[in-house]
C-alpha cells in the first residue's frame, strides 16, 4: 500500500438473504413464470446472483386481472387515509431494511454502495413517505375537487436506478388510488422482488401491486394490454416513441420520461472548484447512467483550459472498482450491451476528430468497466454531442456569449435537464428562462427530491414525476354526467345558450368507430 | 336601385399577411341553402409548412412577452371583435343557416371567451406552478411555460367562429404560437377573424389560419418535426388515430378529438395541455 492509498472497505453481504430463484409477484404471492427464466448477474464480477422468472402473455393477463380485481374490490373503495397508511408502512419498512436493499441494489446494478446507500434507497423511502401524505388530500392535487383514479397502471422502468424508479412509479399511483402492474428492467429485477417481500410485510392487499419480470417483450405486452388505463414508462426515446404510437387512439393516459443530452453551462464567473465538483457529479454519478446527466459541458472559452485542467486533476482522484467498497466512486457498467454502446460511441468520437482523455485507473479483470472519459474539441455536429451515451463520457464544447451558450444548449431534440454555473444570480435566472429543459440546476447538479417535479420537454417525454404534478399524472377530473366534464370552477362566465350543452362523446367511442 | 356590392376575396392568414394558396387552388364555399358565397383558398402542404415557419419565428417574441402584455393583447381581440359584430353575423348566418339572434349569441360567447382566457394570461402560472419544499439548501420552483408551436384542427361543423376561438385562445394564453386549419365548410368567419387579429396587437405569425381540407393538411402538420403539439379537437371525422401515431414520431403533445356543443369547452386544463413544467433548483448559500 502506498501513501494515500485506501484499504479495502467492502460493505458486508451478510445481511442479504437472497433466494436462488425468483418468481413473479402476482396477486400477493410469488408464482412461477410461464416464460423461460433468465439469470441476473453482478456486473462487477459477471457472477450469477439468482434466476429470474419471465412473464409470458398469460402471466401478463393474470397480473392485469389481479390488479383490476384489487382495484374494483379493495383499493378504489379504501379511504385515502388508509391508502396513505399502507404507503407510510412501506416507507418505514424500506427504512428498516435500507442497508439490505442498498447492498442488493449495488450487487445487481453495479453502482457504488455509497450511492445506493446515500441516494437511491433514502429517496425510495422519501418518495413513499411524501406520496403517503397525499393519499387523503387529492382535492388539492390540481385537477379539481374529488378527482378520480385511473384504474390499473402499467409501469415499465429502467435499470439505472432500479428501486428508485420503482418508488417514483408506485408511490404516486397508489396514493391516487390506482393499482399497479410494474415491470422492472431485465438486468435489474432483484430489488423489485425484495420490495415485493416488503409489500407482504406491510400486508398490502393482494393484487394492488404486481411485479412481473422479463425482457422488453414482456413490457411491450404489458403496455399494450387492453386492460390497463395508464401507462408510465421511463427509458429510451425510441421505446417511448413506440409506446406513444401503440397507445394512440386509446384512452390510456401516458407519461414518458425518456432520454436526454443535458448541457452543463459554466460561465467565466463561476466558482470553478465547485463547478468542477458539479461537472463530476453531473456526468460520473452512477457511471453516467442517468437520463438527466450533464453529458455536454459548455464552458466559456476564456476559462476552458483552466476548467479542463482542474477537471482532469479531479477525475484522477475518482476511484473505480468494487462497487461494494465504501470508497468506490465509479462502479461497474450495468451490462455488456451498455458497455459495447459506450465503447462504440466513444470510438466514434475519436474518429470524428474529438480529443479523448481517460483517467489512468486499473480496470478489474472481470465485469464491465469504463474509465471516466472526457472529449475536448467537440463540435455540435459530432455524434458524441448529439446522441445519449449513457455512460461516464463527457463531451466538452465552448461558447463566448450567453446567447451562444443558450443556442448550443437548446440545439438538441432532447430537453430533460441543464446546469448553470455562475456567481451572478440575474444571469442564472435569465439563462434558466431560456433553456428548453424540464429540470435546471443552478450551481448544483443531479439533485432529486420527491416534492420536486421531474420530467422533460420535447423528445425527452411528457408528464412529470414528483411533487403535486407527479400525483396529477395518476388522476383525472371528477366525472360529471350529462354536462361538461370540467369542474364548474373552471368555467367561463357562460351565456345562456351554452348551458344546454350536449353530452360529450368520449375518445373511446371515437376509437370504436 | 341598390348599389352593387364589393365581395371580399377570402385568403389564408400566414405570418401576419394574407397570401393566396401557393398552389393557386380555391374551393367553393356554399351557403346553408347551397348558394355560392365565396372562393376560399384551398391551403396546401406548402402553405401549412410556411405557416409553421411563421409560427416558429413568432414564438420567441410571443412567449417572451410579459404575461400582462399577452393578456392585454388577447383582451384587445375581444374589443375589436365587438366592433366587427355585423360582419360576423352576416357570415355566420349565411354559412351556418342560423338566424341573426343565434349568430349574435355565438359572437357574444366568442367575445366572452377571449375575455375569459385573456384574464388567465397572468394567473395560470400561479395556479399551476409552485414552490417545492425540497430537503436541502435549495430554492426550488416549478413554473409552466409554453410548449411551442401548436397545430390545431379547428372544430368542423357547429358554431364556426366559437369553435375556432375556443381552440386557439387557450393555446395563445401561455405564449404558444398556432397554426390552425379552419372549419372546412364554414371558413369565412375564420378568415375574417384573421383580419381582426391582423388589425389588433397580435404579432404576425402568432396565429396562422389555413383554410382548405383538414384531411389533406392535417397529416403534414402531425408529422412536421417543428410542430410541438397537436390539438385534434376538430379531427373526429378524420383518421385521427393515424395522425396521433404520426405525431408520436417526435413525441408531440396531443389532445384528442371532441364533439358536440361541448367541444373545446373553456377550461384551465386546455391552457395547461400546451405547457411544459420547468423546475429550477437554485443553490442557497450556507450562512
Amino acid at each position: 500500500m502506498k501513501f494515500l492509498d485506501y484499504a479495502p472497505a467492502p460493505e458486508s453481504q451478510a445481511l442479504l438473504n437472497l433466494k436462488s430463484d425468483y418468481g413473479l409477484f402476482i396477486n400477493g404471492d410469488f408464482t412461477a413464470g410461464r416464460g423461460t427464466p433468465f439469470k441476473t448477474i453482478n456486473p462487477a464480477t459477471e457472477q450469477q446472483i439468482a434466476m429470474i422468472a419471465t412473464a409470458n402473455e398469460a402471466d401478463v393477463d393474470a397480473a392485469v386481472a389481479a390488479a383490476r380485481h384489487a382495484y374494483d374490490g379493495v383499493w378504489s373503495r379504501l379511504s385515502g387515509s388508509d391508502r396513505g397508511k399502507y404507503l407510510f408502512r412501506i416507507a418505514r419498512l424500506v427504512q428498516e431494511r435500507a442497508r439490505e436493499l442498498a447492498v442488493a441494489e449495488t450487487l445487481d446494478n453495479g453502482k457504488p454502495i455509497k450511492e445506493s446507500r446515500d441516494v437511491d434507497i433514502p429517496l425510495v423511502a422519501a418518495w413513499c413517505f411524501y406520496y403517503a401524505g397525499w393519499a387523503d388530500k387529492l382535492d388539492h392535487a390540481g385537477v379539481g375537487p374529488n378527482p378520480a383514479s385511473l384504474g390499473v397502471a402499467a409501469q415499465v422502468i429502467p435499470w439505472n436506478f432500479p428501486l428508485m424508479m420503482l418508488a417514483w412509479k408506485i408511490a404516486p399511483a397508489l396514493a391516487a388510488g390506482n393499482t399497479v402492474v410494474l415491470k422492472p428492467a431485465e438486468t435489474t429485477s432483484l430489488t423489485a422482488l425484495l420490495f415485493a417481500e416488503i409489500l407482504q410485510q406491510a400486508d398490502l392487499p393482494a393484487g394492488v401491486v404486481n411485479i412481473i419480470t422479463g425482457d422488453g417483450s414482456t413490457g411491450q405486452t404489458l403496455v399494450n394490454h387492453p386492460g390497463v388505463n395508464k401507462v408510465a414508462f421511463t427509458g429510451s426515446t425510441s421505446v417511448g416513441r413506440a409506446i406513444a404510437r401503440s397507445v394512440a387512439g386509446t384512452d390510456k393516459k401516458l407519461s414518458l420520461e425518456l432520454g436526454g443530452k443535458g448541457a452543463n453551462i459554466v460561465f467565466d464567473d463561476a466558482p470553478i472548484d465547485q463547478a468542477v465538483e458539479g461537472i463530476v457529479r453531473g456526468i460520473f454519478f452512477n457511471q453516467g447512467h442517468v437520463c438527466c446527466a450533464g453529458s455536454r459541458l459548455l464552458v466559456q472559452e476564456s476559462i476552458h483550459d483552466d476548467v479542463i485542467e482542474r477537471l482532469k486533476r479531479r477525475m484522477q482522484t475518482l476511484r473505480l472498482g468494487d462497487p461494494l467498497d465504501k470508497n468506490t466512486d465509479i462502479g461497474a457498467i450495468n451490462s455488456a450491451e451498455q458497455l459495447a454502446r459506450i465503447r462504440e460511441l466513444s470510438d466514434l468520437g475519436q474518429q470524428e476528430g474529438a480529443e479523448r482523455w481517460s483517467t489512468d485507473c486499473v480496470i478489474p479483470e472481470n465485469g464491465f468497466w469504463f474509465a471516466p472519459t472526457i472529449f475536448t474539441n467537440v463540435s455540435t455536429s459530432h455524434r458524441i454531442a448529439r446522441d445519449e451515451i449513457f455512460g461516464p463520457v463527457l463531451s466538452v464544447l465552448t461558447f463566448r456569449t450567453p446567447a451562444e451558450a443558450i443556442a448550443k444548449a437548446n440545439n438538441t431534440p432532447y430537453g430533460l435537464s441543464a446546469g448553470i454555473w455562475s456567481d451572478k444570480g440575474s444571469r442564472i435566472l435569465a439563462v434558466a428562462d431560456k433553456l428548453r429543459a424540464g429540470v435546471i440546476w443552478a450551481n448544483t447538479f443531479n439533485q432529486f427530491d420527491p416534492s420536486s417535479p421531474f420530467g422533460g420537454y420535447k423528445e425527452s417525454g411528457y408528464g412529470r414525476e414528483g411533487g403535486r404534478h407527479g400525483l396529477a399524472a395518476y388522476l383525472k377530473p371528477a366525472v360529471r354526467t350529462g354536462s361538461r366534464s370540467i369542474p364548474a370552477a373552471e368555467h367561463a362566465p357562460v351565456t345562456k345558450k351554452s348551458a344546454s350543452a350536449s353530452k360529450k362523446s368520449t375518445s373511446a367511442e371515437k376509437a370504436a368507430k | 336601385m341598390n348599389r352593387l356590392a364589393i365581395p371580399k376575396t377570402y385568403k389564408l392568414y400566414i405570418g401576419g399577411k394574407f397570401p393566396r394558396s401557393e398552389s393557386g387552388r380555391v374551393y367553393e364555399v356554399l351557403s346553408h341553402q347551397g348558394d355560392f358565397l365565396a372562393n376560399a383558398a384551398k391551403g396546401s402542404r406548402k402553405d401549412a409548412r410556411d405557416a409553421v415557419v411563421a409560427a416558429r419565428s413568432a414564438l420567441g417574441g410571443w412567449a417572451g412577452a410579459t404575461a400582462y402584455n399577452r393578456g392585454q393583447v388577447l383582451y384587445r381581440i375581444a374589443e375589436l371583435l365587438e366592433g366587427r359584430r355585423a360582419q360576423f353575423i352576416d357570415e355566420i348566418e349565411s354559412c351556418e343557416g342560423v338566424n341573426a339572434a343565434a349568430a349574435s349569441a355565438q359572437i357574444d360567447e366568442a367575445i366572452d371567451r377571449w375575455v375569459w382566457y385573456a384574464g388567465w394570461a397572468d394567473k395560470y402560472v400561479q395556479v399551476a406552478g409552485n414552490a417545492n419544499p425540497v430537503s436541502g439548501p435549495f430554492f426550488n420552483l416549478s413554473v409552466p411555460e409554453p410548449t411551442g408551436v401548436v397545430a390545431i384542427i379547428a372544430p368542423q361543423g357547429g358554431e364556426s367562429l366559437l369553435g375556432l376561438v375556443s381552440a386557439i385562445a387557450p393555446a395563445l394564453v401561455a405564449g404558444n404560437t398556432v397554426v390552425v386549419v379552419a372549419n372546412e365548410l364554414a371558413p369565412l368567419s375564420a378568415i375574417s377573424l384573421g383580419e381582426v387579429l391582423a388589425t389588433s396587437d397580435v404579432p404576425g405569425g402568432v396565429v396562422n389560419i389555413v383554410s382548405g381540407s383538414p384531411a389533406e393538411i392535417a397529416p403534414w402538420l402531425a408529422s412536421h418535426a417543428d410542430v410541438n403539439a397537436l390539438d385534434l379537437v376538430g379531427a373526429g371525422d378524420l383518421d385521427w388515430v393515424e395522425l396521433q401515431i404520426s405525431a408520436a414520431e417526435t413525441l408531440k403533445r396531443v389532445l384528442p378529438p371532441e364533439s358536440g356543443a361541448d367541444a373545446a369547452a373553456p377550461a384551465l386544463s386546455r391552457i395547461l395541455a400546451f405547457t411544459e413544467l420547468k423546475t429550477v433548483w437554485h443553490t442557497k448559500a450556507i450562512l
